[in-house]
């Protein structure tokens, strides 16, 4: 057990994944970089260094870098998937989907059903998501309920460095196709995070606080925020238990309908734009399965319906922010 | 590979079977008792199975919406096929794919596609595979002029040739992509656009098994040998439409009568190996009546076999949730 930073945990987790099976590769832009260039190899290890030292230890040969292709790339790793190989490729920037988006969901995502069964796509996309990094429009969207919309896909968004390692060794071994999301806010984020490999399981959410008046559900870097305001307003008499689901999709409904009965009151917390997102979607599900439980309306915090700004003042509003979080919980706590 | 008489005989029966195989779908389809689109592949019987004859179980081949041909080409169980085509329970599919999306990943079939230009990027991963397992395997992507004018085609040529993967793009070009003539919508050539990405590009007549044989004979050569990517542009004709019901309003009067006289493939084959004494007329008309047999007895059994139930909508999404 160390101190490790969130990006490490990521690195740590691809690392002993390759080393334990020899199927296992890594593909995706930069992944190592300097490919047929006069310079250093292993130049970038990722655009933000995430996949740094894999080429070194494990080879060109299962760590790939490509050309600035995500649909011939992404599709590559899905047909790799389906013949043998276990690929991680990495979508360098969620917004990218576009691009390449026919690969995950009509391909990935359909060919166990289609197939009648007898498909296995053990593919992870690994991509950078979220707001703050004053990347703008086209570098900053969450996306990941467009992904958790698609059955035959796996959605997953790990809130911390321990998380982060726990639930990508995971990912890697599950048989399933799995879109794992990582905040690019949260790469320097740092916290104990065990050497050995571990896994957390899918569709198992994490109490992250335990409190008596509010649930919280939050997705991501907003667990962080979300623990932040339930620290702070238990000095203030509301204590808050805050739902960290890891996984949208299998999502543990089990355990928000449970703590929604025990509190009476509902706030969710999404970085994703708010039409049909993970928080109406929770929203919901708690009014339909628990609405007797409710002691006050639920509440949604979430970005507006807009693009991410660039200029740091506009992205800031965007963003949901910790204050916004508390003004949410002290309104249905009646506080 | 030279072709000896078994192989020739295997190479009729795979082209009359699919042959048979769809004018019996359209005759049934007509009749209304096959549900949702089909799209038929009579005519262009020479490209899939002169491709398939060169690959063996470690190859792999992804497919286009006209897949019913390559399927039986790669080994597909033709009264599987139909029952999934009809949708039923014991299709090759558990009839949840249908016409569209047959495959049988257990042949290297790894799926007829509803997405043009969808197969080409898997190809590239099931190459990659083959590659980093070392497995000896090939790749065949098989697309149509239309799926050549996709981005997921031509970033799968460059891909291809970057990474030196074991591939071969076969474009199928039957001279409509949909209703748009071929001859306007592709810019260039296909082997011009194979050799800018620097691989070779090959051109065949499409109704000729022994010149598609020959073709893709070295496309597989290059590709076991590790020379990386090529492309054999095929040129042929589809006996049907796009999907059946297409009226074809935009084929010249008389175009089809022509060509099914003119440019058969079975019968450019039938007439060469009689003339050269490699087969006997008699031979191939015992493979007509044998397939014709089993074509009746697939369509009979489809029809009998069971629907899916209810409890079969749920499974089969994930392999666990």
């Amino acid at each position: 057990m160390s101190k490790k930073s969130y990006r490490q945990a990521i690195n740590e987790a691809l690392a002993q994944e390759m080393r334990r099976d020899p199927t296992v590769i890594v593909m995706g832009e930069d992944n190592a970089g300097g490919m047929g260039a006069p310079g250093e190899d292993d130049a970038w290890g990722g655009v933000l260094g995430v996949t740094k030292g894999l080429m070194p230890e494990f080879g060109r040969e299962r760590v790939l870098d490509t050309p600035i292709s995500e649909s011939a790339f992404i599709g590559a790793a899905v047909g790799a998937a389906a013949t043998g190989l276990r690929p991680v490729a990495e979508l360098m920037f969620v917004d990218f989907l576009g691009v390449c988006f026919d690969q995950i969901f009509n391909q990935a995502g359909k060919f166990k059903y289609m197939f009648g069964g007898k498909a296995v796509t053990p593919l992870v996309v690994r991509t950078m998501y979220g707001a703050g990094f004053r990347a703008a429009s086209q570098h900053s969207q969450c996306l990941y309920p467009i992904f958790t919309h698609i059955p035959g896909l796996k959605v997953v968004i790990p809130s911390s460095p321990y998380e982060a390692k726990g639930l990508l060794i995971q990912s890697i071994r599950d048989d399933d196709p799995v879109i794992f999301l990582e905040h690019k806010v949260l790469y320097d984020d740092e916290e104990e995070v065990p050497d050995e490999p571990y896994t957390i399981p899918f569709g198992e959410a994490n109490l992250t606080r335990e409190g008596e008046d509010v649930t919280i559900v939050a997705f991501g870097r907003m667990v962080k925020f979300a623990n932040e305001v339930a620290d702070k307003l238990e000095k203030d008499g509301i204590s808050c238990t805050v739902v960290d689901p890891r996984t949208t999709s299998p999502l543990d409904t089990d355990t928000i309908l449970e703590s929604v009965e025990e509190t009476g009151r509902l706030v969710v917390v999404d970085e994703a734009n708010p039409r049909c997102n993970m928080a109406t979607d929770i929203s919901a599900l708690v009014a339909q399965e628990a609405f007797g439980a409710l002691k006050a309306p639920i509440k949604m915090v979430t970005p507006p319906h807009t693009p991410v700004p660039f200029a740091p003042q506009l992205e800031d509003l965007y963003i949901p922010s910790p204050e916004k979080i508390e003004a949410a919980v002290r309104a249905v706590a009646g506080a | 590979m030279q072709l000896n008489r078994d192989d020739l005989l295997k190479a009729y029966r795979d082209m009359r079977t699919i042959r048979a195989f769809e004018d019996r779908v359209h005759d049934e389809f007509a009749k209304g008792g096959i549900p949702g689109f089909v799209h038929l592949y009579a005519g262009e019987e020479a490209s899939g199975v002169g491709v398939c004859m060169n690959l063996d179980d470690r190859d792999k081949i992804a497919s286009t919406h006209r897949g019913h041909g390559h399927c039986i080409a790669k080994g597909c169980d033709a009264k599987a096929m139909m029952k999934e085509i009809y949708g039923k329970r014991d299709g090759l599919c558990g009839g949840k794919g249908g016409s569209m999306h047959i495959a049988d990943l257990s042949r290297g079939m790894m799926g007829a596609n509803g997405i043009v230009g969808g197969g080409p990027p898997l190809i590239c991963g099931a190459a990659l595979t083959a590659k980093t397992l070392k497995t000896g395997g090939v790749a065949v992507a098989f697309v149509g002029d239309g799926g050549s004018n996709q981005g997921t085609t031509l970033e799968s040529y460059n891909l291809a040739r970057v990474w030196n993967l074991p591939v071969i793009f076969v474009v199928e070009d039957n001279g409509y992509a949909e209703s748009t003539a071929s001859a306007w919508s592709v810019g260039g050539s296909q082997k011009k656009r194979a050799e800018a990405f620097g691989m070779p590009g090959l051109e065949v007549d499409g109704h000729d098994f022994f010149a598609v044989n020959e073709a893709a004979r070295q496309a597989v050569e290059w590709a076991r040998g590790g020379d990386g990517p090529s492309l054999i542009h095929v040129r042929l004709d589809r006996h049907y439409g796009h999907f059946e019901g297409d009226a074809m309003t935009y084929r010249a009067d008389g175009e089809v009568e022509k060509l099914r006289a003119e440019r058969d493939a079975l019968n450019i084959f039938r007439a060469k190996v009689v003339q050269a004494h490699l087969l006997e007329s008699s031979q191939l008309d015992a493979i007509d009546a044998e397939v014709a047999a089993i074509i009746d007895e697939a369509v009979a059994e489809a029809e009998d076999a069971s629907p899916p139930g209810e409890v079969d909508l749920l499974t089969d999404v994930y392999v666990s949730y």
